[in-house]
């Protein structure tokens, strides 16, 4: 099954990804635009949007415990997923600034003072070193550093979960299974038993 | 005893049924539609009531679920009829009335009023009903009577939401006894001149215009007249958030969003904020029941 699964990764390439990851959005924007995101489709777009980033969020962060505990390996779809993910959050970001909350002095008051929002915005600035290093030439050129800095990842998902935790309403079970998840994906990143893995 | 309040909302502000379906399919980019049934309402500048669309498919009613839509697709799970309301506490008449027994003899007005909800979008809803003092003086108020308690059904057969305890069921709200005595306080048992829907918390609900929306609680099986202030839902699931009085303030924040703006709905995508009125914009009219109060600490 794994055998197969791997066979079938080694023969689809990876830029096809791009394509098909970028539809949703356009299909999104179409929707808001037709009323088929009901009445009130900025806060829908803008929900919708994070909600994508932090699936994609959980995909990229899969790739790794995937491949160490089922021998399942994805890993040269991990750009396209974590560039998708950025272009999802960014686009969350913009529909938030531009079509939701609309006054500027309102955007720093809130990025300030209101820490779900200082939470996002923290995990979002993580993010644009990881986009902007997701290439051939950034990771010859900072070689060992370029691992350690995508370590960010992990940092920007949990921000990401806290931010859909912290922004809804009474106690809700959605967005603490998405926590759940980012954290259960980080806790099989861990080495129990302390082994010392040959370099 | 009834129209003791006039509106500033009249049934010519309110687009014609037939207008706002046209506006909807031009929206919806569907073509055929002549030009001029779209002229007037659709372009007015003035504050026009929301469409029967908007009212029945945005709504929160997290007894059916906390999507914006899981009122409209699961509500119509309640049964309404039969539908009773235990009226006790410091009453002279308490007991359990039937939707008729309530509404038999009650005036039932048209109502156009804002509605503001604390997650900052805004509506105008054409609401039918009768004002809330008489049916409190038909069952005689008692002196010592100082706040009203409500209760909306808990019915976990009917209403898939309560499985998760979002809040601590049921849902409950309360006002002063001179809020809930005021003119502008109403029973709704409709809207647009149909009987109450199911996601707007049929067959009959509080509206308090001048305070954020989850005040005008829904769906009401129980009032309780009490001395003291009662305990109510959102307060007790996160009381720096939601206050007791809960009046829309625009200069009183909500900790996590401004409460200056709102949107309202049916504005598509590119909809623009606008301020938001001193209690809802029903200042004249109610600013007098919170006269030296702070309304920073008594948010």
């Amino acid at each position: 099954m794994v055998d197969f699964a791997n066979q079938w990764a080694r023969r689809i390439p990876a830029w096809p990804l791009y394509i098909i990851g970028v539809l949703p959005a356009i299909w999104l924007f179409y929707l808001g635009l037709t009323g088929g995101l009901g009445v009130e489709p900025i806060k829908e777009l803008e929900h919708q949007l994070g909600l994508i980033g932090l699936q994609l969020l959980i995909a990229g962060l899969a790739i790794t415990p995937l491949r160490r505990w089922f021998g399942l390996n994805l890993i040269k779809y991990r750009r396209a997923i974590g560039l998708l993910t950025f272009f999802y959050i960014l686009l969350h970001l913009l529909v938030w600034l531009v079509l939701d909350v609309q006054i500027l002095a309102q955007i720093w008051a809130d990025i300030i003072k209101r820490p779900y929002i200082t939470i996002g915005m923290v995990g979002f600035v993580l993010m644009i070193p990881l986009a902007v290093t997701s290439n051939n030439y950034s990771i010859r050129k900072l070689g060992p550093a370029w691992r350690t800095l995508h370590k960010l990842t992990y940092a920007a998902a949990i921000l990401g979960a806290v931010h859909f935790v912290m922004l809804s309403k009474g106690f809700q079970l959605e967005p603490l299974l998405y926590l759940g998840a980012i954290l259960v994906l980080l806790a099989a990143r861990i080495r129990w038993n302390r082994k010392r893995v040959a370099a | 005893m009834a129209n003791r309040w006039k509106n500033d909302l009249t049934w010519d502000d309110v687009t014609p049924e037939k207008a706002f379906l046209n506006r909807r399919q031009i929206i919806a980019g569907m073509a055929g539609v002549a030009a001029g049934a779209i002229a007037g309402p659709a372009f007015a500048d003035k504050l026009e009531p929301n469409s029967y669309e908007d009212i029945t498919s945005y709504n929160n009613f997290y007894e059916f679920g906390t999507g914006k839509d899981d009122p409209k697709r699961y509500a119509g799970a309640l049964t309404t009829k039969p539908w009773s309301i235990e009226i006790d506490g410091m009453v002279d008449r308490p007991g359990t009335y039937s939707f008729d027994q309530i509404t038999s003899g009650m005036t039932i007005e048209e109502r156009i009023y804002r509605f503001r909800c604390v997650e900052a979008w805004s509506m105008v809803v054409p609401w039918n009903g009768f004002e809330l003092s008489d049916l409190l003086n038909r069952v005689g108020v008692q002196s010592g009577a100082r706040y009203v308690a409500f209760e909306t059904a808990y019915r976990p057969d009917e209403m898939r939401g309560v499985a998760f305890p979002v809040l601590d069921w049921p849902y409950r709200e309360g006002l002063r006894l001179d809020e809930a005595m005021h003119p502008l306080t109403i029973m709704a048992t409709g809207l647009y001149g149909r009987p109450m829907p199911n996601q707007n918390g049929a067959p009959i609900r509080l509206v308090v215009p001048w305070k954020y929306g989850f005040k005008s609680i829904k769906s009401i099986v129980r009032i309780t007249l009490t001395a003291d202030q009662p305990p109510t839902s959102w307060n007790m699931s996160n009381a720096r958030e939601y206050g007791f009085y809960s009046n829309v303030n625009p200069e009183v924040d909500h900790p996590r969003w401004s409460q200056a703006t709102e949107r309202r709905i049916g504005g598509g995508l590119f909809a623009k904020r606008q301020p938001t009125l001193m209690f809802n914009g029903y200042e004249r009219e109610v600013a007098s029941l919170y006269r030296g109060m702070d309304l920073t600490k008594f948010y």
